[in-house]
């Protein structure tokens, strides 16, 4: 059934209580001629792109909790493309190019919000260093702005402008950028999938990997042995676990990394902000809650709960920065588990072994890379070779000594 | 969390900094024929779900080294040594 204001005028006769359920849960098949394992964002939007762009319908989606239920539930919804290096911002370009008409491609309202993302600086070379990065982004067709103190003051009057260690400058702004609903990322791929004849199929967990003469021949699962001609890892968090299967080890640590939402308010950040100092970020739903998070834990963990001084450190950021925060009441908080690459770039591409491909080490910042994941990760699939604008995040690019190190830090996973 | 330091004993987590996994050798040779070893050293991991030795730190503390096999699930910590100490025992089991 197609969405529309029609039907939902249509549906308001019967009480809302006949629209139908949004994706079927079928049993597996014996066999797929791709198999996704992961039924998050970036899963769900391979199986969709497989299906729309490259005609390859017979692939199911594996899960093994629910839809969503990771880290595409569990992330700060950010969307932006500001990035430096050649090979990054080409990528998350067309990715944010893909946000820009996913609502028309998925026909589901994934309540994308262009509402600008502001990188604030606090240092004359902080500045020459984001000028560096908008110029990078304005020569990959990406848009950037610099915004001085006194434009800042119009939209963000409530900054710390004066901070004594601290003060703002100005700030670095992607005016395209912006937040979406991630739930309904999820679900609206599924949706789509589903109805290109995907199956999505839940409460499976891969437990092993069958190889035959160095080539994939399938997957055992908590639902029993399911055949595939390839197989799509896109497990961010736990790629490593689920590469081990097939014996390999990968450049990555799993980390966890928080956050928070608080109580609702009344519209206080109509944009995101990120801090400069210190590692902060904040934005507002549409319920009214302030969305935030900051830095790793810094150790690596599987668990999906993050510890105190990790909470006190990013409550002091935003504290730094927006001292009126101190006067909210926080709600909640979680954490996720992230692959940290060596690099701090992801990965997406081939694998030594022949027909499993990988997509992982999205660090924390996945969830605006999930269109263009998709993308990238059905072309590699259907082609059998990485397409030009994922062609740098190659697994082998460690050995190959081509690292995408945006932040500069070395092999050092919770530095980036 | 809570990490025992051998020196200090248990401790807040805020008093230490990690560096991660403690199961990697740094190879001797620099000979181009090491490269895969480098490979290993510089950049692979298990990054086991479950225990893992690591290298943490006490840099609040008493600025001491040591190696701590903690479970990356449960955060339980299973063992701890100094990292200067010597004592023929395989840290990857």
């Amino acid at each position: 059934m197609k969405h529309s204001a029609l039907q939902i005028f249509r549906q308001a006769w019967s009480s809302h209580r006949k629209w139908p359920r949004t994706w079927s849960s079928p049993e597996p098949k014996p066999a797929y001629d791709v198999v996704i394992v992961g039924g998050g964002g970036h899963g769900l939007a391979t199986a969709f792109y497989l299906a729309s762009e490259h005609g390859i319908r017979n692939v199911a989606v594996l899960e093994k909790g629910w839809i969503g239920g990771g880290n595409t539930g569990r992330n700060t919804t950010i969307v932006r493309s500001n990035y430096l290096l050649d090979g990054n911002e080409p990528f998350y370009e067309w990715s944010l190019k893909l946000w820009e008409g996913l609502e028309q491609s998925l026909n589901y309202n994934v309540m994308m919000s262009q509402r600008g993302v502001i990188n604030l600086f606090h240092s004359d070379s902080q500045r020459d260093g984001f000028i560096r990065r908008g110029n990078a982004m304005l020569m990959h067709g990406a848009d950037a702005k610099l915004m001085d103190r006194d434009e800042l003051e119009k939209v963000l009057p409530y900054l710390d402008f004066d901070n004594a260690r601290f003060p703002v400058l100005g700030g670095l702004c992607q005016p395209r950028g912006g937040t979406a609903r991630h739930d309904a990322v999820a679900w609206g791929f599924a949706r789509a999938a589903d109805q290109l004849g995907v199956d999505i199929i839940q409460n499976c967990e891969v437990t092993g990997m069958r190889i035959k003469d160095g080539a994939i021949d399938g997957l055992d699962t908590t639902r029993g042995f399911i055949g595939a001609g390839k197989v799509g890892l896109a497990v961010a968090g736990n790629s490593s676990r689920l590469a081990s299967m097939a014996g390999l080890r990968l450049p990555l640590e799993s980390h966890v990394l928080q956050a928070f939402v608080s109580e609702s308010i009344k519209p206080l950040v109509d944009t995101v902000v990120t801090f400069g100092a210190g590692h902060f970020y904040v934005s507002q739903s549409d319920k009214g809650g302030l969305v935030f998070g900051g830095d790793l834990d810094g150790y690596n963990s599987y668990a999906q709960r993050g510890n105190l001084p990790t909470a006190e450190h990013i409550m002091e950021s935003g504290m730094a920065m927006m001292p009126c925060l101190g006067r909210v009441r926080v709600v909640r908080h979680w954490g996720g588990v992230m692959d940290m690459t060596m690099d701090g770039s992801p990965i997406i591409g081939l694998t030594p072994v022949t027909g499993l491909y990988l997509n992982g080490g999205w660090c924390y910042g996945g969830f605006k890379a999930t269109p263009g994941s998709g993308w990238v990760f059905a072309y590699t699939l259907a082609r059998g070779e990485p397409h030009r604008l994922n062609a740098a995040y190659r697994l082998d690019r460690f050995s190959a000594g081509r690292i995408i190190d945006e932040k500069g830090v070395g092999p050092q996973p919770n530095l980036h | 969390m809570r990490i025992p330091c051998p020196n200090c004993g248990e401790r807040g987590l805020e008093e230490f900094s990690y560096r991660g996994d403690a199961t990697v050798t740094r190879p001797t040779s620099i000979e181009p024929s090491s490269e895969s070893a480098w490979l290993d050293y510089v950049y692979l991991r298990d990054n086991p779900y479950g225990p893992h030795w690591e290298f943490w730190h006490h840099i609040s503390g008493c600025r001491a080294w040591f190696r701590l096999k903690r479970d990356t699930v449960t955060h339980e910590v299973l063992a701890v040594a100094l990292a200067a100490e010597v004592d023929g025992e395989d840290h990857r089991s």
